[in-house]
């Protein structure tokens, strides 16, 4: 069932100048949200900017008796409605509407799941991360941000123990340069028998960097794409990818209903980076 | 007390003056899991070509002060899928369905509706002679006095379903569409469709939408939308379903008042799906507080008597 909630911010705690975490109460949206979903949100901000946002639910949250109580999300401003959410306290509220569209597919045992984030591109990763963990599936994050100040919940999934590969552009951490450095590596370390799965967030050149090299050997990429929606229902037609399909026709699909998971191989890179 | 907002546009009766704005509510199913589609007026679906179209490239969107560009160029399934595949649901549903269509010529809007009319399930087909964001056809025909009567005409002599042209904001007296439209046959109007603009990014200085320009829509537009429709209500005598930016039970009232038989709800529902009920709510409130049975006795209220100045001494 699709909810509309108006929710109470319960935190808002400051990662960085840029990076914030805001959890809300939305314990309806929350007990059904299936990683890889997201919710339409807006500040209590009138009519400008007028359209929600779409954001990956970042956590599933627990209150102190152990009931799911609510969300996060994991914010980085750039516009103003993100600029609002940097700066809201305990106490304000927030229209949510969710929990929206197709959730990643879920690893099987038999499998490893490699999870490779590039900067708010992590925010999908951390409910998957927990429903592998509860699967007991040996997974591995890559992540990637400018610098070490821009890498965050690393303890968090490490004590999901996932491995983690972390990668920053000026070297302040991890490997110096780009995740798909690490990956590429893993990628020709890996035994030929292993099964893998992998999915990725984040900057659209690097989901699509990450879906040629996965494809280079002979892996599937499930890529999250994050579009300009205007509703999040499939009611306007604005956040359309263009997806090739059997037999090679390509058309333009609805993020919101189809996505924001898609194979990043049926994804036309050409017709979606500006 | 109850109040009877039930409303009638030519034949069709719908039971409230609210209605899904094309473009603006997909195919109406997508809905269903939000809203119960029998609960709304109509549904006026996405326009609808005779074969699929694929749209515009993205950026489709990109809010402006108060509203928002779209330029999506019509994707869409064609009437033939529409009919195998979306009617059947809606139908299902109980949902008053218009279908919205479009023709590159007249020749199209006709077979079209030749279409829609051997179908079951269709209350009414809106005519979009008003689509700022394809090349040919759309706006073409509603910019014209001439183009407007030929398709509406053409229409008229294929089917008995009523015809209700949408028309365009961008042109100079849309009062004079009404009355083209009216003589032409139509049994209703609907207004305004977007006003063609534009928006640039000026640290690429690229336009922010791939089609360069699109139309704008939301409450920005509704002062502009609320003339229109009085001038249409003063022009010609056929229902008027008006939209425009309407957020709230008020701008929906005001639409009425000018003259608006009924409004289609757009933008607004991309804000929020369940805005239905608020609105109904709303349009109920205000009738009880002003002591009034129905909406329909509302319709082009409007109190233009001069007041004279008075006071009084004290």
């Amino acid at each position: 069932m699709l909810t509309d909630v108006d929710a109470v911010v319960l935190s808002n705690s400051i990662l960085s100048p840029a990076y914030n975490v805001l959890s809300l109460a939305a314990p309806q949206i929350a007990s059904r949200a299936l990683p890889g979903q997201f919710v339409m949100v807006k500040p209590d901000c009138g009519n400008d900017p007028l359209l929600r946002r779409p954001f990956s639910i970042f956590e599933v949250l627990r209150d102190d008796n152990h009931q799911i109580s609510g969300i996060s999300l994991l914010n980085k401003q750039v516009g103003v409605t993100t600029s609002t959410l940097f700066g809201l306290t305990a106490g304000d509220n927030v229209r949510c509407l969710g929990p929206l569209g197709r959730p990643f597919s879920m690893a099987k045992r038999s499998e490893k799941a490699w999870m490779v984030a590039g900067g708010v591109g992590l925010a999908p990763f951390y409910t998957l991360a927990v429903a592998l963990q509860s699967q007991q599936i040996d997974s591995t994050l890559f992540y990637g941000g400018q610098s070490s100040r821009d890498l965050f919940y690393v303890e968090a999934f490490r004590q999901l123990r996932v491995n983690l590969e972390l990668t920053t552009d000026d070297g302040s951490l991890g490997h110096h340069g780009q995740v798909t450095g690490p990956l590429e590596r893993s990628l020709h370390e890996l035994k030929p028998t292993t099964s893998l799965r992998i999915y990725a967030c984040g900057p659209t050149p690097m989901m699509r960097a990450v879906t040629k090299l996965a494809s280079a050997h002979g892996h599937d990429v499930e890529v999250s794409l994050e579009q300009i929606m205007g509703c999040g229902l499939g009611g306007c037609y604005s956040c359309v990818v263009p997806i090739r399909h059997e037999g090679g026709s390509v058309n333009f699909v609805r993020s919101c209903l189809d996505g924001p998971i898609f194979n990043g191989r049926d994804v036309v890179w050409d017709g979606l980076e500006q | 007390m109850s109040v009877d907002l039930s409303v009638n546009i030519g034949s069709l009766k719908l039971a409230n003056p609210l209605i899904a704005a094309s473009g603006c509510f997909g195919y109406g199913v997508e809905y269903a899991e939000a809203v119960d589609l029998s609960t709304l007026g109509a549904i006026a679906v996405k326009g609808l070509f005779l074969e699929e179209r694929a749209g515009h490239p993205p950026a489709r969107i990109v809010e402006t002060p108060g509203g928002m560009l779209n330029a999506i160029g019509l994707q869409g399934i064609g009437v033939r899928r529409f009919v195998a595949e979306k009617l059947p649901p809606l139908r299902e549903q109980a949902a008053v369905v218009i279908v919205n269509i479009c023709g590159s010529t007249i020749e199209e809007y006709a077979e079209i509706a030749r279409i829609l009319d051997d179908s079951d399930g269709i209350g009414a087909i809106e005519l979009n002679i008003s689509c700022p964001n394809i090349k040919k056809g759309g706006m073409l025909f509603g910019c014209s006095l001439k183009g407007t009567h030929e398709v509406v005409s053409a229409v008229r002599n294929v089917t008995r379903l009523p015809i209700i042209p949408k028309l365009t904001p961008n042109v100079n007296d849309v009062a004079s569409f009404a009355v083209a439209a009216s003589e032409a046959g139509a049994d209703a109007i609907s207004l305004v469709n977007t006003f063609l603009a534009m928006a640039v990014d000026v640290e690429t200085r690229r336009p922010k939408l791939s089609n360069v320009v699109g139309g704008l829509s939301g409450p920005a537009i509704r002062p502009i939308a609320v003339r229109m429709v009085h001038e249409c209500y003063q022009a010609v005598n056929l229902p008027i379903i008006g939209m425009g930016g309407i957020m709230t039970p008020d701008d929906a009232l005001e639409f009425v008042i000018v003259g608006a038989s009924a409004v289609q709800i757009g933008t607004a529902n991309f804000v929020d799906p369940f805005i239905w009920n608020k609105l109904l709510q709303g349009l109920t409130e205000y009738l009880e507080r002003h002591q009034l049975e129905a909406v329909s006795g509302l319709v082009g209220s409007l109190d233009l008597t001069v007041r004279e100045t008075t006071w009084t001494n004290s």
